[in-house]
């Protein structure tokens, strides 16, 4: 088995094999991100140590493909999932060569070309381990993996069943159907019976592979699809992949924080410095010293409301700011419906779900008073307000009728650096109904629509442009 | 490199060799090392603290003779402590002294054009390696038999610094400013070690085999120690592999590596213990844990810990 395998994956001499480079795709297609630097160190080094023990194959491409911990679990189930199908395939089709060289002998329709002669004598047999074979070669033929997205699923199934010879036995059915005979009707229904099965099944064994194969595609169409769709429109399986974004985007984020506090003007000469350390030396500069221009780190407050009328968006808007607080070390949170509260302490002890559903369980889904909530504020937190904070306030700025109390809004405005305000809602709805946000925003600097993951990262990493 | 070349003809090879060191691999490890030398790749080995990762450049270092060449990773190290750095002070000699010989060496021709000839025969050396200081990365690219160059915990340093080391990690050179770039005589076999305090960025990671080690399972810990600690008694060594294991299940703020599990071993040995009883293990507690909140969670397990570990002792 082993032997056949290797000979197998290199029938054509290639380095990078056609089952490997199928298996890389696969692994793209699974979320496994592989660059095409990384598929050459793949085959280079599948060629040194071969296919004879998979365990080593496996931890060799696991050492180039799986860069982290997750990644290394998930390509041990591709592994085994994609090379079990392969080795399936590989000993069903040479137990069937050699059963349709015996068979073939004993029948004889000239009248059908070959391949549909095989297809025939499966059909009539019910032989569903050679009709599996006839697909898995007719789907080799016509290429199969090169499919991507799910409305190429027809095409593939009708190039797959031509392949076959479906079309041949076809004519030869309704040839035959004119001029019957009563005993070769019954045949000829059972035929016609089982063509229908397997256009089934030939449909079956296009979406598993179009699973296998077009995954990357979906995945990545997905991906654009969700940064730009509305958040309270999605669903709770989007939400997981939402989650994985959320974090990608925040650590993003963070490294391009990290990077402005580290940029200084090196190459300038600090002549000052310089001389009062060489003063030992007399003067002869042995020592320099360079200006370096400080960045402060940035100070920020978030106010998110966690309240009913923006129930759909604040599962999101707290798992942005859990990342927001995993990102800048220097950020308090405060949540708020009713009464606000602060939520630093949680965000920063538990795993990112406990920490939402403890929020929403301890504050969530009552109706919204922005007046009260920022009295609260007044009365706790303004004090630790400095001109170089940056408050950024995430809510719909609907307080129920309630009073606004805009007066604390333009304090908390003249004390900080910067007051930002984060709308879910388009800005056509603003100041309809109870909507307060036009009494809000006089005394903001910014007040942007927010409600997709882009606007989130554009609006954040502007944020962290002017407040640093 | 053909040196090394005979060294290592096959992971087999690799495994047998290291384990005459004292370092039982397994088959990941050999395995990478296996690649990192026909690839001349480096390796990023990741895994928590104490399971062997700089341990693995040590004795890399010792079967293949080889000079083990470390640099220690920390916030803020930049070039000039990784890389090279201008001796300044033999820079300011040297032009006190050019400035002292410049007379009489420019003496002789008497017009400007003929003492600027004079000037650029000179040769530029103000500007050229012997003024160089080389540090660690340059110091392995310089080795003529090549070497085992340790980048430790590559986490700890800044992003800048990953990016610095592009260039030595995938194209074994190094480019000086004012010199050119600097290629080594002989590629190191480079191990990069990280803890995952952070999250290495794509560019490092992708140049890189990625290597995890995660803690031994039972036989191979034994094994481990045994090698380490070889006069220890099999009963023993059964009983504290046993019971370290079944410490990792706890839940604990910092489990015991396998550093810990030596050191434990160790102790137990100056102590005389022949059989694991709750009471030396509530002794030698700390040896293992390192936070009191972690021995205070363990002491209360310790008595069935023991027991079960005395049971798995007997039953192989």
């Amino acid at each position: 088995m082993q032997h056949q395998e290797q000979k197998f994956i290199f029938e054509n001499g290639h380095l990078a094999s056609k089952p490997l480079r199928q298996f890389l795709q696969v692994a793209r297609g699974a979320g496994l991100r592989i660059s095409a630097a990384e598929s050459i160190d793949a085959a280079r080094s599948v060629a040194i140590v071969g296919w004879n023990n998979k365990a080593i194959t496996k931890t060799t491409l696991s050492l180039l493909l799986a860069k982290s911990p997750e990644e290394k679990s998930q390509f041990d189930h591709i592994f085994e999932l994609y090379f079990k199908s392969q080795e399936f395939l590989k000993s069903t089709n040479n137990e069937h060569t050699e059963e349709l060289d015996k068979t073939s002998n004993n029948f004889n329709h000239s009248d059908i070309s070959q391949h549909s002669n095989e297809l025939t004598e499966a059909l009539l047999r019910d032989d569903q381990a050679t009709l599996a074979n006839l697909i898995a070669q007719a789907a080799n033929d016509i290429e199969l993996e090169n499919i991507r997205l799910f409305t190429q699923k027809n095409l593939y199934t009708r190039r797959i069943l031509e392949r076959m010879g479906i079309r041949a036995l076809e004519m030869k059915i309704s040839a035959q159907s004119e001029a019957q005979s009563i005993n070769e009707s019954s045949d000829f229904d059972v035929l016609s019976e089982r063509i229908h099965t397997l256009r089934n099944s030939v449909r079956d064994y296009v979406e598993r592979q179009l699973l296998l194969f077009g995954r990357a595609q979906s995945e990545q169409f997905r991906e654009e699809l969700l940064k730009s769709s509305r958040i309270s429109n999605l669903n709770a399986q989007d939400l997981i992949r939402m989650r994985q974004l959320v974090r990608q985007m925040a650590k993003k984020l963070a490294g391009r924080y990290a990077k402005m506090r580290k940029k200084r003007l090196r190459g300038q000469l600090d002549v000052r410095r310089t001389m009062r350390r060489n003063m030992a030396w007399g003067g002869i500069p042995f020592v320099t010293h360079w200006k370096q221009k400080r960045i402060e780190k940035p100070k920020v407050m978030v106010i998110c409301d966690v309240s009913g009328s923006v129930a759909a968006m604040s599962g999101f808007l707290l798992m942005f700011l859990y990342a927001l607080n995993e990102a800048l070390s220097d950020i308090r949170s405060f949540a708020f419906s009713g009464t606000m509260i602060e939520v630093s302490d949680i965000l920063e002890s538990e795993s990112v779900e406990k920490a939402i559903e403890k929020i929403l369980e301890v504050i969530g889904f009552q109706s919204s008073n922005y007046g009260s909530s920022f009295t609260d504020f007044d009365e706790n937190w303004i004090r630790f307000l400095s001109p170089k904070t940056t408050v950024i306030i995430l809510g719909d700025a609907r307080g129920n009728n309630t009073d606004p109390k805009v007066e604390i809004l333009k304090n908390i405005a003249t004390r900080s650096k910067q007051l930002i305000w984060l709308n879910p809602e388009y800005e056509s709805s603003w100041g309809t109904g109870d909507s307060d946000m036009h009494r809000y925003a006089p005394y903001c600097k910014q007040v942007t629509v927010c409600n997709t993951l882009r606007h989130l990262e554009n609006a954040i990493s502007e944020i962290m442009v002017h407040s640093t | 490199m053909s040196n090394t070349q005979n060294h290592i003809q096959s992971i087999q090879d690799i495994e047998n060799g290291l384990a005459n060191t004292g370092y039982i691999s397994n088959t990941q490890i050999s395995t990478a090392v296996f690649i990192a030398q026909q690839l001349q790749k480096p390796i990023l080995v990741e895994g928590p603290a104490g399971v062997g990762k700089t341990e693995l450049a040590k004795s890399l270092s010792t079967w293949l003779h080889k000079p083990l060449i470390r640099m220690q990773c920390y916030e803020g190290l930049d070039e000039s402590k990784a890389l090279y750095e201008w001796k300044y002070g033999k820079q300011l000699l040297y032009t006190q002294i050019l400035k002292d010989k410049i007379g009489s060496v420019i003496s002789e021709s008497d017009s400007l054009n003929g003492a600027l000839e004079k000037l650029h025969d000179f040769g530029d050396i103000f500007f050229s390696r012997n003024f160089l200081e080389p540090r660690p990365l340059l110091q392995a690219l310089e080795q003529p038999e090549g070497c085992i160059l340790l980048i430790d915990e590559i986490d700890k340093s800044d992003q800048e610094f990953e990016a610095f080391l592009l260039e030595i990690l995938s194209d074994y050179q190094v480019s000086v400013p004012e010199i050119g770039k600097i290629s080594a005589i002989v590629p190191p076999l480079v191990l990069l070690t990280s803890n995952s305090t952070r999250d290495l960025g794509d560019a490092l990671k992708r140049r890189c085999l990625h290597l995890h080690i995660g803690f031994p399972d039972e036989r191979l810990e034994e094994k481990i120690i045994n090698s380490r600690v070889p006069d220890i008694n099999k009963k023993l060594l059964k009983q504290i592999v046993s019971f370290v294991q079944q410490l990792r299940s706890l839940d604990l703020k910092k489990v015991p590596s396998v550093s810990e599990t030596i050191d434990w071993a160790k102790v137990l040995i100056l102590f005389h213990t022949s059989i694991l009883d709750t009471d030396t293990v509530n002794e030698t507690l700390n040896v293992l844990l390192k936070f009191e909140s972690d021995i205070e969670t363990a002491r209360k397990q310790t008595h069935t810990l023991t027991q079960q570990s005395q049971r798995a002792s007997e039953i192989s």
